[in-house]
């Protein structure tokens, strides 16, 4: 009898069900905890109560990221809290016997880069991590989704979690994306569309010819956001593509394994004839570069639209939040967003510090230098982007250009590491929050592509890169 | 789980994780002293002082235990801290029409209620605050009632598991490890062909 068809995302799921009891969530088998130092030290102290050991530290591995300093790694952590939540890390690595790739280490990187990066990250995983951006990893096929504290705990202790079954929504991009539009901007355009808490309750899978014409980075790009779409996780099926970024990566399976492994993978596609819960279709011949204006990434619009006026907005409480919106960023309705004056420009963030990203803020800026008037910080995703990126010369291309180079961290995405936005200033930034004060206390953020970034540093302005003389 | 309690409105939607505790206070390896953090670059003056026109500074609020909300409360982070700085605070509900779902999670875990009401609801508990700020409202999790003099006998969800939990206090991590036949089958079948990742 042949089986009723299923999605990718029920597949990942069936094959992770450990045990499944009357009035309880399922209980799903976790293949990769990724950790980092912000939110796992209460989970950590949690065990120690308990007298728990981690159950399988050989599928758990920890970094530090969010509150390292980029200044030159031969400078001592200043922050002492910092350098105290850094340095239980390391303690609890090394009491617990878990993988580390410390400050210091050659490897050390952003969680969600260095997973994919060092073949961690692999096809029909589930995957968590206490960061709601482990979304990322989803761009292999893996089921991944964020975590709180009390959940680390429980996958540290018991490699497994108790959930509930999502709902599935189907993202379609169908079409061509036009030059100067990125991956960036199919999913800015997403959470435009479909609003903040638009997913809630759901997996997305992201389909359709635009999303397989994307590189593995760019569908890094795409899943990393989806949860600004409140979708817990979201996933593209793997290809080819996937498993020739995988192959020959330190943690990918070798020789016999790998084309054990690759066969597996490529049953891990959604069945003609599946459905899903929800679905939306997003056509990439009109997407435009997209840029946010207000205080959620779901308050985007095309770079070259004018700022939305609140008396156009019938319910009253949404009406409120773009009023509020638009005073905290100090913008009027009705005005062009593209020129209005910037502070501050930065590259980095798990969403765009890849090679892909920094190539392409490097083509923008060659040749050209920032405006003296903006600040712009370029921030590698992992150390070994950032000597991949020395050695193509694209430090040399960012120096030139009067911007800095900086180490690898989570840095002015969530300014927990003294880079941050002053208050009241402006930032074009690739990351993937512009709440009030994320960058910063009192700091205004525009979410855009690097391209775009880039492109506004030299103009010291917000600018269309097609616009680019 | 049952109490009453005066409301206590941050009548905005899509309140983010980043408001209810800015990230510069994750830094902590601790759960303590979050509550005085809660909601902190709404709630104080750049010079540290509170500001007294926020209703979290009033003595009021400090009494309440249940904060009513815009749609799409805690979206944003993971930040297990959100739940923890509310609780700390002393709120034991939240209600609005919808919750992100990590923190709808987190809450649970940390014994504060994600209270989902609808649209109307929502809007007739407003009409009576407006009317009576004073308003006690009485939250049952046992029957999974939510009520207020005068007002509707609102029936609210719950999954069923969740409830069991916040009603018997149940250590969730302490259930999952007495599934230890369980994992441990599993990881024999699942690990028998495949690589670990590390060693």
């Amino acid at each position: 009898m042949p089986s009723k068809p299923r999605t990718i995302i029920e597949k990942v799921w069936d094959n992770h069900i450990v045990a499944e009891r009357e009035g309880a969530p399922s209980l799903l088998f976790i293949d990769l905890h990724l950790v980092h130092e912000v939110t796992s030290p209460q989970a950590f102290s949690g065990l120690r109560q308990r007298g728990v050991k981690v159950r399988r530290p050989d599928l758990t591995f920890c970094t530090v990221d969010h509150s390292t300093p980029t200044t030159p790694r031969s400078l001592p952590i200043v922050d002492p809290i910092a350098a105290t939540q850094v340095a239980q890390l390391e303690k609890n690595a090394q009491e617990f016997g878990i993988p580390y790739f410390g400050f210091q280490n050659r490897d050390q990187g952003i969680v969600h880069v260095i997973g994919p990066e060092n073949g961690l990250t692999q096809p029909g995983m589930t995957v968590v991590c206490g960061d709601s951006h482990t979304a990322t990893h989803g761009a292999f096929g893996a089921l991944a989704f964020g975590i709180g504290t009390s959940e680390v705990e429980m996958v540290l202790a018991a490699q497994t979690l108790l959930q509930k079954k999502s709902k599935s929504y189907e993202v379609r991009v169908e079409g061509t994306l036009k030059p100067g539009v990125t991956a960036k901007d199919i999913i800015l355009a997403l959470c435009a569309k479909i609003g903040i808490g638009g997913g809630t309750g759901c997996v997305f899978e992201y389909t359709g010819s635009a999303i397989r014409a994307l590189s593995m980075e760019e569908r890094m790009t795409v899943c990393n956001m989806s949860i600004e779409a409140g979708a817990r996780a979201g996933l593209v099926a793997p290809d080819e593509k996937t498993f020739e970024y995988l192959k020959g990566r330190r943690f990918a399976p070798k020789g016999e394994k790998w084309d054990e492994a690759v066969a597996k993978w490529k049953e891990l596609v959604t069945d003609e004839g599946a459905t899903y819960d929800h679905s939306i279709t997003i056509d990439a011949d009109s997407l435009e570069p997209m840029i946010t204006f207000g205080t959620n990434p779901g308050m985007g619009m095309a770079i070259s639209a004018n700022v939305p006026d609140p008396a156009n907005v019938t319910d009253s409480l949404e009406r409120e939040s773009l009023r509020k919106a638009l005073v905290y960023m100090g913008l009027e309705a009705g005005q062009p967003i593209a020129g209005q004056k910037i502070d501050v420009v930065f590259v980095g963030s798990c969403t765009n510090s890849r090679m892909s990203d920094l190539r392409a803020a490097a083509g923008v800026l060659k040749g050209r230098k920032v405006s003296p008037s903006v600040r712009t910080m370029i921030v590698p995703g992992s150390q070994e982007i950032k000597r991949q990126a020395e050695a193509e010369g694209l430090d040399q291309i960012f120096k030139d250009a009067g911007a800095e180079w900086r180490e690898a961290g989570c840095s002015m995405c969530i300014a927990m590491n003294g880079d941050q936005l002053t208050p009241g200033q402006y930032s074009v930034s690739t990351s993937n929050r512009n709440f009030e004060g994320r960058q910063g206390k009192g700091g205004r953020t525009f979410l855009a592509s690097p391209q775009t970034a880039a492109a506004s540093a030299i103009m010291g302005v917000v600018t269309d890169v097609r616009t680019l003389a | 789980m049952k109490f009453e309690s005066t409301v206590t409105q941050i009548q905005a939607d899509n309140i983010d994780t980043d408001q209810i505790i800015p990230a510069r206070f994750l830094k902590t390896i601790s759960k303590d002293g979050l509550g005085d953090q809660l909601f902190f670059d709404w709630r104080y003056n750049a010079d540290g002082s509170p500001k007294a026109d926020f209703i979290l500074n009033t003595e009021k609020a400090k009494a309440s235990k249940v904060l009513f909300a815009g749609d799409n409360f805690g979206c944003g982070s993971s930040r297990e801290h959100a739940p923890w700085a509310l609780t700390q605070y002393g709120f034991q509900a939240v209600v609005s029409t919808s919750f992100a779902d990590i923190f709808k999670q987190n809450s649970l875990k940390n014994r504060l209620l994600p209270l989902v009401v609808s649209k109307e609801v929502h809007q007739q508990l407003r009409e009576a605050l407006e009317a009576n700020p004073d308003l006690q409202v009485s939250v049952d999790v046992e029957p999974q009632t939510f009520t207020w003099p005068g007002g509707p006998a609102v029936t609210f969800t719950i999954d069923a598991f969740a409830k069991h939990c916040l009603l018997a206090g149940v250590d969730e991590i302490g259930y999952v490890l007495q599934h230890e036949a369980d994992i441990a089958a599993y990881e024999a079948k699942r690990f028998s062909t495949l690589n670990t990742l590390v060693g």
